[in-house]
C-alpha cells in the first residue's frame, strides 16, 4: 500500500513540493501542449534529481500514448513513476492548476480582445517556438536509443505512417513494441 | 449556412461528464479530432464554427487544449458545477486507466521484454511528437513572418532546449519573446 502511494520511495515531502512547484511554472509556460514542456521535465526530474533514468522517461510517455486520453496524462505517468500516487497529484495539481485556473479567469472576463494585435501577435510568434520544442521532445525521447541507426528507420517509418495515412497512432506503437522485443532497437 | 439541425443544450452537468468521459476514452494520439465529432456532429452542442472560436481560445490559453476546452465549455454551459464536470470527465477515467497500465509495467519492469517492448515504444513515441511538428510546420506556410524567420525561430528553439539543455522559462520568455515582437510589427495594426 504503501509502495501505491509512495512508489520507489525516493522522494520527500519537501522533494514532491519541489516538483509540484516546478510544473506549476511549467504549466504557464508549455505553449502548444504539454507534451513542449517534456524536454525541461527530463532536464529537472532525470538530469537535475537524477530521480528517474532516460530510459524510465521516455517509457512513461510512450506508456501514456498507447492509452486514450488527453496527451497531458503523460505528466501522471512521470510523477507515478516518481512516487505513485502521491507523484501522481504533485505532478497533476502543479501542471494544471495554474493553466485552468487562468484559463476559467480569462475565459470569464471576456474574450472580446480576441482579433487584438497583440493577442495575433502571440500566436504567430510562437508558432514556430513550438515547433522547436516539438523537436526538441522528439530528440530528448529518444536519449535511450540514439545511437542505434534502427533507431533512425523506426522513426522514419512512424513519420511515414502518420502523415501518409490515416491510421490510428496504436498500429506503429504495437509495431514500436514488437520491435523492441526482437530486439531490433 | 444551413445547419444540418438545431443546437442544443447540454441538459445538466451530469450529461457532460459522460459526453467528455466517452469522447476522451475514444481519443488515441489526441482528443481533439474526436471532440469536435461528438460535439458538433453527435450532440450538436455547438456549430462548427463555435468549435474552431473554442477551440483557437484554448489554444491562446497556457495547458493543454482538449482540458482548456472542456473547462470552458462546461463553464459556459453550467457555470463552475458544469466546468468542474466537463473537466473531470476528460481527465478522471483516462486517468485510472493509465495509472492503472504504469502499476502493470512497474510491476512487469525487471522482465526483459517489457522493457525491451517500452524502448521500442519509445522511438515510436518521438515518432508521434515529431509528426505533430512536421503538420505545425506545413500549417506554418501562410505565417507573416515569412518562412526564413520561422525556421530560424524554430531551430533556435530546438538547439537551445535540445542541445544547449536551457530551461524553458529561458526560451519562451526570450526566444518567445523576440518572436513575438517580430510577428508584432509584421501584423501591423
Amino acid at each position: 500500500m504503501t509502495s501505491l502511494w509512495l512508489g520507489p520511495g525516493l522522494l520527500s515531502t519537501a522533494d514532491l513540493l519541489h516538483l509540484t512547484t516546478h510544473f506549476m511554472m511549467l504549466s504557464l509556460l508549455a505553449v502548444g501542449g504539454a507534451i513542449t514542456a517534456a524536454p525541461d521535465m527530463q532536464r529537472f526530474v532525470v538530469r537535475e534529481q537524477g530521480w528517474l533514468s532516460d530510459a524510465q522517461f521516455t517509457a512513461s510517455v510512450a506508456l501514456a500514448q498507447a492509452a486514450p486520453g488527453p496527451n497531458v496524462l503523460f505528466v501522471a505517468v512521470i510523477g507515478f513513476n516518481l512516487a505513485g500516487l502521491a507523484g501522481v497529484l504533485a505532478t497533476m495539481v502543479g501542471m494544471l492548476l495554474p493553466s485552468t485556473t487562468l484559463a476559467l479567469a480569462a475565459s470569464r472576463w471576456g474574450d472580446r480582445n480576441r482579433s487584438s494585435r497583440a493577442l495575433r501577435a502571440f500566436t504567430v510568434g510562437l508558432a514556430p517556438v513550438t515547433i522547436g520544442l516539438l523537436v526538441s521532445t522528439t530528440w530528448i525521447l529518444l536519449e535511450p536509443t540514439r545511437t542505434q541507426w534502427t533507431t533512425a528507420a523506426l522513426l522514419a517509418a512512424t513519420l511515414v505512417l502518420m502523415l501518409r495515412t490515416r491510421i490510428s497512432p496504436l498500429w506503429p506503437i504495437a509495431g514500436g513494441a514488437a520491435a523492441g522485443m526482437a530486439g531490433w532497437v | 449556412m444551413a445547419e444540418p439541425s438545431p443546437l442544443v443544450r447540454p441538459g445538466s452537468p451530469g450529461v457532460l461528464f459522460m459526453a467528455f468521459t466517452a469522447l476522451a476514452l475514444k481519443g488515441f494520439g489526441g482528443v481533439l479530432p474526436v471532440a469536435q465529432h461528438t460535439l458538433v456532429d453527435d450532440r450538436r452542442w455547438m456549430s462548427q464554427e463555435q468549435f474552431l472560436e473554442l477551440l483557437s481560445i484554448s489554444q491562446v490559453l497556457p495547458g493543454p487544449n482538449i482540458i482548456n476546452m472542456a473547462l470552458i465549455f462546461g463553464d459556459r454551459c453550467h457555470g463552475w458545477r458544469g466546468a468542474v464536470a466537463a473537466l473531470s470527465g476528460v481527465l478522471l477515467a483516462p486517468l485510472m486507466l493509465v495509472l492503472v497500465l504504469a502499476a502493470i509495467a512497474q510491476g512487469l519492469r525487471n522482465q526483459p521484454l517489457v522493457t525491451d517492448a517500452l524502448r521500442g515504444m519509445g522511438v515510436v513515441a518521438a515518432g508521434l511528437v515529431l509528426s505533430m511538428a512536421v503538420r505545425l510546420a506545413g500549417e506554418l506556410r501562410n505565417s507573416v513572418l515569412g518562412w526564413p524567420a520561422c525556421a530560424a525561430v524554430a531551430l533556435t528553439t530546438a538547439a537551445a532546449v535540445g542541445w544547449w539543455r536551457w530551461p524553458l522559462a529561458g526560451v519562451v520568455l526570450g526566444i518567445g519573446a523576440v518572436a513575438m515582437a517580430l510577428a508584432w510589427r509584421r501584423v501591423g495594426t
